[in-house]
């Protein structure tokens, strides 16, 4: 028996949500007394899916088809069923994603497994496996037991903690898994794919400098990119800048936006509302900068500066450099 | 064409969220419900697709009779009948093999529903109903456009969007900007009324997972004010008191 991962590829290396999942893994593994097997599909060097031991994985199942390249979550998960039923994984283990959610949910269908989404902590497992997870967009946790022979849980950014000074340094076993690919898993054709890949994503970013409809137009967003760019951080945005089309709308953060969870959240020129609030909860820490004392920003926050964004961000600048 | 929209009832966006009976129960005083938000999208769109192509927009919700007053507000929208399976649903597992049943059943060409509800947060139903019917399941898809038997798709990627040309049947999760909401009109709503609710009881399913307890987050502490004039502080803050940089 093992606990099995599946891992997202990015540009040939393991995402950092999902090392975080290995990890997650690993520690299941260790209370249960298994093994820690990643599932890796598509192109990756075994150089980099040998990594997956750092944390905690002892092999890694590595589908290199050239057809799952792309990703694709019906095949994906058709894979990750064949994996599990030859690994006989009955814990599965997943980062929230798009994707991540798609996979899950497709392969607990066919493993007619209990799967819950939005993981926050490691489970608790005497007997009866329970597992905690966020619910009403991070206002509240909801606890319950998954019966189910087979579980999946698709975890949250920090469900773990990874020390990263503190990881193994064996390597996992990488061997290849011959997938049984099906042609009702490919029915579809890809078009068009934009993906900004010089830019940090949201979901994985550790550090977010966000603005709002304070920053006062398009024209204005460069001491936000500059700030973002010393602290090596990603760049939101609240839900009325991206319907002013201000910035993208993959930038959108909040209720009905990507919901974000970074160490640190700068939020410049965005008022609070309780919709993008919803978005920035997971946050470890929360920066407000505001002109406006009475935002309701400032009551969710770690750290405020009321003032002028355009006086305050240069000289974060400044000092995030200096400190590099 | 023969659509199907799946739609929660949810706490509406605002809401304040407490729990009662030794925190096994949702505390529903002062709560206003509503058609979940992505729902709403995927509602909009049907609607559309169906004034565009013909056919009928089916209604689908899996819970219980206080969801009506949002199932006749869906009716009002646009929607041509509506289907409630009674019951009080205990995980994603369950509600889907709901929508599968009825789906199986009368075979639609289209399921819509939104990504995710906005009170469990899972986003799983849409890829656990295309599984347990054998058809392809998208989300979040941003645009939609139906030819023919084929659906041209853009949805949205990390990071970025693809489109993506699939056959027809489909399950799609949906989510802004595929439509934009609509406001039901008087005469939709005089008419909402008369049209067909069938409410029909679950098929059984096996409990996959059995809810315990909520709780609620630790509250936050007081947030530190830094004087603007001293701006540049926040970063050795960052990195030295809250250890976070």
């Amino acid at each position: 028996m093992s606990v099995l991962i599946f891992v997202e590829i990015d540009n040939g290396t393991i995402k950092k949500t999902s090392l975080e999942a290995i990890a997650y893994g690993a520690k299941i593994a260790e209370k249960t007394g298994g093994n820690a097997t990643v599932l890796a599909l598509g192109a990756a060097d075994a150089t980099e899916l040998e990594k997956a031991g750092f944390y905690g994985a002892n092999r890694v199942l590595h589908a290199s088809d050239a057809k799952l390249a792309h990703e694709n979550s019906l095949a994906y998960a058709d894979v990750l069923a064949q994996a599990a039923a030859k690994e006989d994984s009955k814990i599965i283990i997943l980062a929230k994603s798009g994707l991540g959610d798609a996979v899950a949910a497709r392969a607990a269908a066919k493993l007619k497994a209990g799967i819950v989404s939005g993981v926050t902590e490691l489970p608790e497992i005497n007997g009866a496996f329970t597992v905690t997870r966020s619910i009403y967009t991070g206002k509240a946790f909801a606890t319950a037991e998954i019966k189910s022979d087979v579980k999946i849980l698709v975890i949250k950014k920090n469900a773990i903690e990874v020390d990263e000074s503190q990881l193994s340094t064996s390597t996992a076993i990488v061997e290849a898994f011959a997938a049984a690919l099906r042609d009702s898993d490919f029915t579809a054709t890809v078009g068009q794919v934009e993906k900004a890949s010089s830019e940090l994503s949201l979901t994985e970013a550790d550090i977010i400098v966000s603005g709002g409809r304070g920053m006062k137009g398009p024209e204005h967003w460069q001491p936000l990119l500059d700030l973002a760019s010393a602290l090596g951080a990603a760049t939101g945005c609240s839900k009325p800048v991206s319907d002013l089309d201000w910035r993208p709308h993959h930038e959108h953060i909040g209720q009905t936006g990507i919901k974000v969870a970074p160490n640190i959240y700068i939020a410049c020129g965005i008022s609070g509302a309780i919709q993008h609030l919803a978005g920035v909860n997971g946050s470890k820490c929360i920066v407000v900068i505001n002109k406006d004392p009475e935002a309701p920003f400032f009551k969710a926050a770690d750290y405020g500066i009321v003032g002028d964004v355009f006086e305050i961000l240069p000289k974060l600048t400044q000092a995030a450099k200096n400190l590099k | 064409m023969k659509i199907l929209v799946c739609i929660t009832n949810v706490p509406d966006t605002t809401a304040k969220i407490s729990f009662t009976d030794n925190d096994t129960k949702l505390n529903k005083n002062g709560i206003q419900y509503i058609i979940g938000p992505y729902d709403d999208y995927a509602l909009a769109r049907g609607v559309e697709l169906k004034e565009q192509f013909g056919g009928a927009v089916t209604v689908l919700h899996v819970g219980g009779a206080e969801a009506d007053p949002q199932i006749r507000k869906a009716l009002a929208i646009g929607a041509d009948d509506a289907i409630r399976v009674n019951c009080d649903p205990l995980d994603s597992y369950f509600v889907a093999s709901q929508i599968a049943h009825i789906a199986r059943e009368n075979s639609y060409d289209l399921i819509l529903m939104g990504r995710e509800s906005i009170d469990f947060n899972s986003g799983v139903v849409h890829g656990l109903v295309g599984e347990m019917l054998g058809i392809p399941s998208y989300s979040p898809v941003m645009k939609l456009d139906i030819e023919g038997s084929t659906a041209t798709i853009a949805r949205e990627i990390d990071g970025g969007k693809e489109t993506l040309s699939a056959p027809l049947p489909l399950v799609l999760g949906c989510q802004e900007p595929i439509s934009e909401w609509k406001i039901p009109n008087m005469r939709g709503i005089m008419t909402a009324r008369t049209k067909p609710l069938l409410v029909v009881e679950p098929v059984s399913v096996d409990d996959m997972t059995v809810p315990e307890k909520y709780s609620l987050p630790a509250p936050k502490g007081a947030c530190k004010m830094i004087p603007a004039s001293e701006a540049e502080t926040l970063i050795k803050l960052l990195q030295t008191e809250a250890k976070v940089l």
